[in-house]
């Protein structure tokens, strides 16, 4: 690790601790206002029917009701995060004429108590003309099946196609090619702190929003967008948020039906989902099909690629759009493949919508293409690892006509994990170690969501007491990122972290960021905090220098809030004293500083991307097919360490959500329904399930980012079902290729398997 | 309707009226504002609403308020002492055994609980402690080797 830095590489507290350790961390769930009103959502029970008449009256004159909404107390409009194409908008959160999946909104009661609420629901009467639906994209993509929304030809929501080189000529040249299919399951995000928000409309015409969300940006364009209010009236607040993982920076139902419930009464209305409705009428991981054609040359060269994926779109368009987009890109990585092809279909389905969830797309791909790939390289009776150093990405790399890779430490990473499996030695019977390479996009350059703004933007102000506040849009949703553009803010300054604040996720103070989501807010927003606080420190040194009186051809810097010459550091002056000249100088401003940045340049995808190869050690019962994550080894590359305990937490968080995905989680339907809406019955990896965990974090420079780094969260989710799915099959010989990879599925393949054998 | 209750939280006494139905959790947020107690789900299946009562941990989501009458009842704000921190406030500190924080208050109380009945837990009991509390960021282990310092006597309580 490299000692260059002051700040950051420590190991901290996060800014934000001490209040979440004692309790006193403020979420939009303890949010509570003089004269507020509690809201309840009513949802439809039918996956698909048309709406004849709703009949609010009794519901109305329950003692305590204050309003209740429908449809008709909307202006109609349709909201979407594709905001530059008004055919993808598609969802109006309150049905006006038809629901789409069970959960979708009708209407919508304002009262004094929460019980209240609730009763009031059981009091609306909706009419429903039941239509045929449909739930299997399998199924709706036929010629004669129902239609989610009309006039969408074969239901097909969005297709999507990347290619280069020639795909067919190369399947020609190979001397092994492999088919195979997969199925990629549904995911919840299991947010601890569910969808809530606290609206509160004043007869002065502006609206203010206590939200838990990734984007307050997003939140205030889009509820701009569907009551008309003009964005710069409506403030969006995210303070602590419970949680995030891609299912909050949509617009929801929560945020919605509070606002036009405030707005009709001009009192504050709080709505906060419940565990159930958090379930079943947010969004989701999206489920996808895919069908996977591979051509290798004898000695492991990868040479060609076809990937074609169905994805279950269920009943609106959301992020899923980007999502198909990702899958297909993500789907050539971390390789070299000189021909490619993807083509992908989102296809509409009456179930609940589904969206972005940690990895966006990538944790599919990787499963699938890691499969695949050991399946590969066991045909050609060659070295998992092996096949992946022969193919793998490498520093300046160019993705043909997509993507330019700068930092890459795939090869490192590769090393790292070869040597760990070599030190774990002979293992036991029915022990079986997968690898599964990956990478990961540093925040995403695509502008589908239209603003005119800069991707991120940030404020850094110096105060007479040298503390400094930051002032971004981003968004803190428990990954840490105030405590990390606080690091970076404190290093670019050379002072103490202590002495930085960060004002953070507030539209009404802050300057627009698109927020938490792609992983771009340590590159993109820690790239603006970074000039932000350089344009301060360039105003200090013109004060530092005239103070000074050094030659001009010295270089000035400031270390633990020490003005010196770089090259006789001894000579200097206090930070603390020059803010103070500084700001007399200025006719008494404080100093200000802004930053801005948005990728120019740098391809369709990202600005930079991240490496690792994760390795999982798995421990098979093979007379019943359960099975244990025992050791889950990850060398990751993610440029400069900032947060060092940060990118811990990142990494085994990560190995909870994407080893559940690999292994326990899923959402079976029946009929639209989902089957299993409460975390009694939703099964996630718990304490005792949890494996032990080690990284082995590998040196890169990101020229691209802050200091040099880049992503080190999402990505993390990528590898382990894959390596899970690989684990298994050097443990007992079994590949399963849908997820979740349940004993239940281990159990099956393990008596077919026998019976194989028997014959 | 409403009935009596009598409870010692975080060692104030505190005479109310509640209605039979209220859940112990709202009677912490509601009428004490003790928001550091969370709600997750509302069933007893995260924990994120775990408290103290007598010594032992419970949910306070599937307890009725007027069940714990009587009883003396800790939370997350009767774990420091004044303006110190206790050893596992701090532990958790630095082994950044939090993220999201919604799931900490109950986490805190688990772990409380846990020591409290068994000073010095084997690894497995640790992960048995924390069990039925969902930690959606952290993935635990941060929260174990936090707990395992504790056990180990790094952090000492405050005076």
């Amino acid at each position: 690790m490299t000692t260059k830095f002051s700040v950051l590489g420590q190991r901290v507290h996060n800014i934000d601790g001490t209040e979440k350790v004692t309790g006193s961390a403020k979420y939009t769930f303890d949010v509570v206002l003089p004269n507020m009103l509690y809201g309840k959502i009513l949802r439809s029970p039918h996956p698909h029917a048309k709406i004849l008449k709703i009949d609010t009256r009794q519901a109305k004159k329950l003692i305590g009701v204050k309003a209740v909404v429908t449809g008709k107390d909307t202006l109609g409009h349709k909201q979407g995060i594709w905001r530059r194409f008004p055919e993808l908008c598609d969802e109006e959160i309150l049905c006006r004429e038809k629901v789409r999946y069970i959960g979708d909104a009708v209407a919508a009661v304002a009262a004094i108590d929460e019980d209240t609420a609730e009763e009031a629901l059981d009091l609306i009467d909706v009419e429903y003309d039941l239509l045929p639906a449909v739930f299997d994209p399998m199924e709706a993509i036929k010629e004669d099946a129902p239609q989610v929304h009309d006039g969408v030809e074969l239901n097909i929501n969005i297709t999507r196609h990347i290619e280069w080189g020639d795909v067919d000529e190369a399947f020609k040249k190979c001397d092994h090619i492999r088919e195979d299919q997969f199925k990629c399951s549904s995911q919840a995000h299991v947010c601890m702190e569910t969808h809530d928000a606290v609206a509160s409309f004043g007869h002065n015409g502006k609206l203010t929003v206590w939200t838990s969300t990734q984007s307050s940006y997003y939140i205030q364009r889009l509820l701009a967008d569907m009551t008309d209010i003009r964005e710069s009236d409506i403030r969006v607040i995210n303070r602590h948020t419970g949680g995030g993982f891609g299912s909050k920076f949509e617009l929801d139902s929560a945020q919605f039906c509070a606002a036009i419930l405030s707005q009709k009464l001009c009192q504050p209305v709080k709505i906060v989902l419940s565990r159930e409705e958090e379930f079943t009428a947010t969004k989701r991981r999206t489920p996808m099909y895919y069908a996977l054609k591979l051509g290798a040359k004898k000695d492991g060269t990868l040479l060609a690629k076809e990937a074609r994926v169905i994805t279950e779109g269920g009943a609106y368009t959301s992020m899923g759009a980007t999502a198909l987009y990702l899958t297909g890109f993500f789907s050539s990585f971390p390789y070299k493949y000189p021909n490619y092809r993807y083509d992908g279909y989102r296809v509409y389905t009456n179930t609940a919508p589904t969206s972005a969830m940690r990895g966006f797309g990538a944790p599919q791909s990787t499963f699938v293409g890691e499969s695949q790939l050991d399946m590969m390289a066991e045909d050609l009776g060659i070295d998992p690892i092996e096949i992946r150093r022969k193919n793998g990405m490498t520093p300046n790399y160019e993705v043909p006509g997509q993507a330019f890779i700068q930092s890459c430490g795939l090869h490192q990473c590769l090393d790292k994990i070869d040597e760990h499996i070599k030190e774990r030695g002979k293992l036991p019977p029915n022990h079986g170690i997968g690898v599964a390479s990956y990478g990961f996009m540093s925040g995403g350059i695509f502008n589908w969501f239209n603003t005119p703004y800069a991707f991120s933007a940030a404020v850094v102000r110096i105060n007479v007491d040298g503390k400094v506040d930051v002032y971004t849009g981003a968004c803190d949703i428990g990954q840490g990122s105030n405590t990390t553009l606080a690091m970076i803010c404190a290093e670019e300054l050379g002072i103490k972290l202590e002495d930085v604040r960060v004002f953070s996720g507030d539209t009404g103070i802050c300057p627009p960021d698109l927020g938490a989501w792609g992983s771009r807010q340590t590159l993109m927003s820690g790239n603006a905090v970074k000039r932000a606080a350089e344009d301060c420190k360039n105003q200090i040194m013109e004060f530092a220098a005239a103070k000074m009186g050094v030659n001009i051809v010295y270089d000035l810097d400031i270390k633990d809030s020490w003005i010196h010459i770089v090259a006789r550091p001894e000579r200097g002056v206090s930070y603390y004293d020059i803010v103070k000249e500084a700001i007399r100088g200025k006719d008494g401003v404080a100093i200000m500083g802004r930053g801005h940045y948005t990728p120019h340049r740098k391809g369709m995808i990202s600005p930079a991307y991240s490496f690792g190869v994760q390795a999982v050690e798995v421990a098979v019962d093979i007379e019943t097919g359960r099975y244990k994550l025992v050791y889950v080894t990850t060398a990751h590359e993610s440029g400069t360490v900032i947060n060092p305990v940060g990118i811990e937490g990142q990494l085994e968080g990560a190995i909870m959500m994407a080893g559940g995905y690999g292994y326990c989680e899923d959402q079976p339907m029946d009929d639209g329904k989902i089957l299993n809406p409460s975390i009694a019955d939703y099964k996630l990896i718990r304490s005792l399930d949890m494996p032990e965990t080690k990284i082995l974090e590998i040196d890169t420079y990101e020229p691209e980012g802050p200091f040099g780094a880049k992503e080190a969260g999402e990505g993390l989710t990528n590898p382990t079902a894959g390596a899970i799915g690989n684990a298994i099959y050097k443990a007992v010989g079994v590949r399963i290729n849908d997820l979740p990879i349940t004993p239940e599925k281990v159990f099956k393949a393990l008596r077919e398997k026998e019976k194989k054998k028997a014959k | 309707m409403k009935k009596e209750l009598k409870i010692k939280v975080n060692g104030q006494p505190y005479d109310l009226f509640v209605k039979p139905n209220t859940l112990l959790s709202e009677v912490l947020r509601d009428d004490l504002g003790l928001t550091g107690t969370k709600r997750g789900c509302n069933s007893s299946s995260c924990g994120a609403c775990t408290v103290m009562l007598n010594g032992m941990s419970v949910k306070s989501c599937s307890v009725l308020a007027i069940q714990a009458n009587g009883s003396e009842l800790v939370t997350v704000e009767g774990l420091a002492k004044g303006n110190k921190l206790s050893p596992l406030q701090n532990a958790f500190l630095d082994h950044g055994s939090y993220q999201c924080g919604f799931c900490t208050p109950g986490m805190l109380m688990s772990s409380k609980a846990l020591l409290t009945e068994n000073p010095k837990p084997t690894k497995e009991e640790m992960k048995e402690g924390i069990d039925g509390n969902i930690c959606r960021c952290t993935g635990y282990n941060s929260i174990i080797r936090a707990i395992t310092a504790v056990v180990k006597g790094e952090y000492k309580e405050a005076k």
